[in-house]
């Protein structure tokens, strides 16, 4: 066989295109809620000794720190946003021979999603 | 009306060189022609050793498929005029092998693609006095969608897992698997599932959608993939909670 020429990716690859940066944008924002929840585990640990969490209580309460959990928050907003978009890709419901419209069951999701945040939003500030 | 455009056509003689070269062609255009058009025009009046497949001219064989201005499209359906630079580049789809100048080789692809079992396996095998395997409109809308593949290899060519790694399955055989599933008549989902959620089928796809962005049919390759993952991730779940329940 003749010889075959094979492109190679480049590393750049998600650069070139604003979906796949989108994606990697995507990917990355997971890393933010993670990191979060490990915080949020390590200061409910914290929390068994009354000294030590009033003073990372204290810490919280700085303007630094209120833009992280700023930044934090817009990382998680994004993240929660790209799972309710791909819902209509997994949810493909059916009436008759009739799909049901895609922006429906992600808007039901969206609201379903802001029922519960403002679920637990109350139970924190009641 | 003619006006000029300037091919940048992606050049690969393997008999005479190793790496590939862009050779321009400035030709004069038709409003109506599309950029298959403007190749024809090329290899018929230019340069008669340009290759490139092509065979329907109208967006159902599939063969056509190239990288214009990095984007993959049939190009029988890209029209020259809806390029507003002056200069079109014209490439090869990325991530198969390049045989020569625009020709990819689709072998792993042909290799990959009986692997899902595209065809209906019956949920009751019927002798042919018992007439058809009849389906209601309903149930055929509910895998059509899927159905509309014509094998363009776009959906590979926009797929950075498979360029990265190019043991994936893929979207359009995975997408071919899932229409399978959904239909009424079949009951191989089962026997589909070693292949479609292996290491390199259903779980490889990070979903970027891309492939359903540039598929010339909807066919929706990346929602077939996340439908898949629900649907054998139940099965899973199902065996592990109702272990005697499995079939």
């Amino acid at each position: 066989m003749a010889t075959q020429y094979l492109r190679p990716l480049p590393r750049s690859w998600w650069l070139r295109k604003a979906n796949y940066f989108l994606f990697m944008l995507r990917e990355l924002t997971s890393l933010a809620v993670l990191a979060y929840a490990i915080f949020l585990i390590v200061l409910l640990w914290q929390a068994a000794d009354d000294a030590t969490f009033s003073a990372l209580f204290e810490t919280l309460h700085q303007p630094w720190s209120i833009a992280v959990h700023l930044v934090i928050l817009t990382l998680a907003l994004i993240h929660t946003g790209t799972w309710i978009a791909l819902t209509p890709k997994v949810v493909v419901l059916w009436q008759d021979d009739e799909r049901v419209d895609p922006d429906l069951v992600a808007g039901l999701n969206g609201v379903a999603w802001l029922v519960v945040s403002g679920l637990v939003l109350w139970l924190v500030l009641s | 009306m003619s006006e000029s455009v300037a091919l940048e056509v992606f050049r690969f003689l393997p008999d005479d060189e190793t790496e590939p070269r862009f050779e321009t062609y400035e030709i004069s255009y038709q409003d109506d022609w599309v950029v298959l058009d403007a190749l024809n025009h090329v290899k018929a009046e230019v340069d008669p050793t340009l290759s490139f497949r092509w065979s329907c001219r109208m967006g159902v064989c599939g063969s056509c498929g190239m990288m214009v201005n990095g984007e993959p499209k049939l190009t029988c359906e890209a029209f020259v005029r809806d390029y507003d630079s002056d200069t079109i580049k014209i490439e090869p789809l990325t991530h198969f092998p390049v045989i020569r100048d625009l020709v990819i080789n689709m072998e792993d692809f042909m290799t990959k693609l009986p692997t899902v079992t595209p065809w209906v396996i019956p949920k009751e095998e019927k002798s042919l006095d018992e007439g058809e395997y009849l389906q209601t409109p309903a149930e055929v809308a509910h895998y059509k969608r899927f159905s509309m593949c014509i094998n363009c290899m776009l959906c590979y060519s926009a797929c950075p897992v498979y360029g990265l790694d190019s043991t994936f399955t893929g979207p359009a055989a995975l997408a071919l698997g899932q229409r399978y599933n959904l239909d009424s008549r079949d009951g191989g989902q089962q026997e589909r599932a070693d292949v479609l959620t292996s290491h390199d089928g259903i779980w490889e796809c990070t979903y970027i959608g891309e492939c359903t962005q540039v598929c010339p049919k909807d066919v929706d390759p990346a929602g077939a993939i996340q439908m898949l993952k629900l649907s054998y991730a139940i099965d899973w779940a199902k065996s592990v909670v109702m272990p005697w329940g499995r079939r």
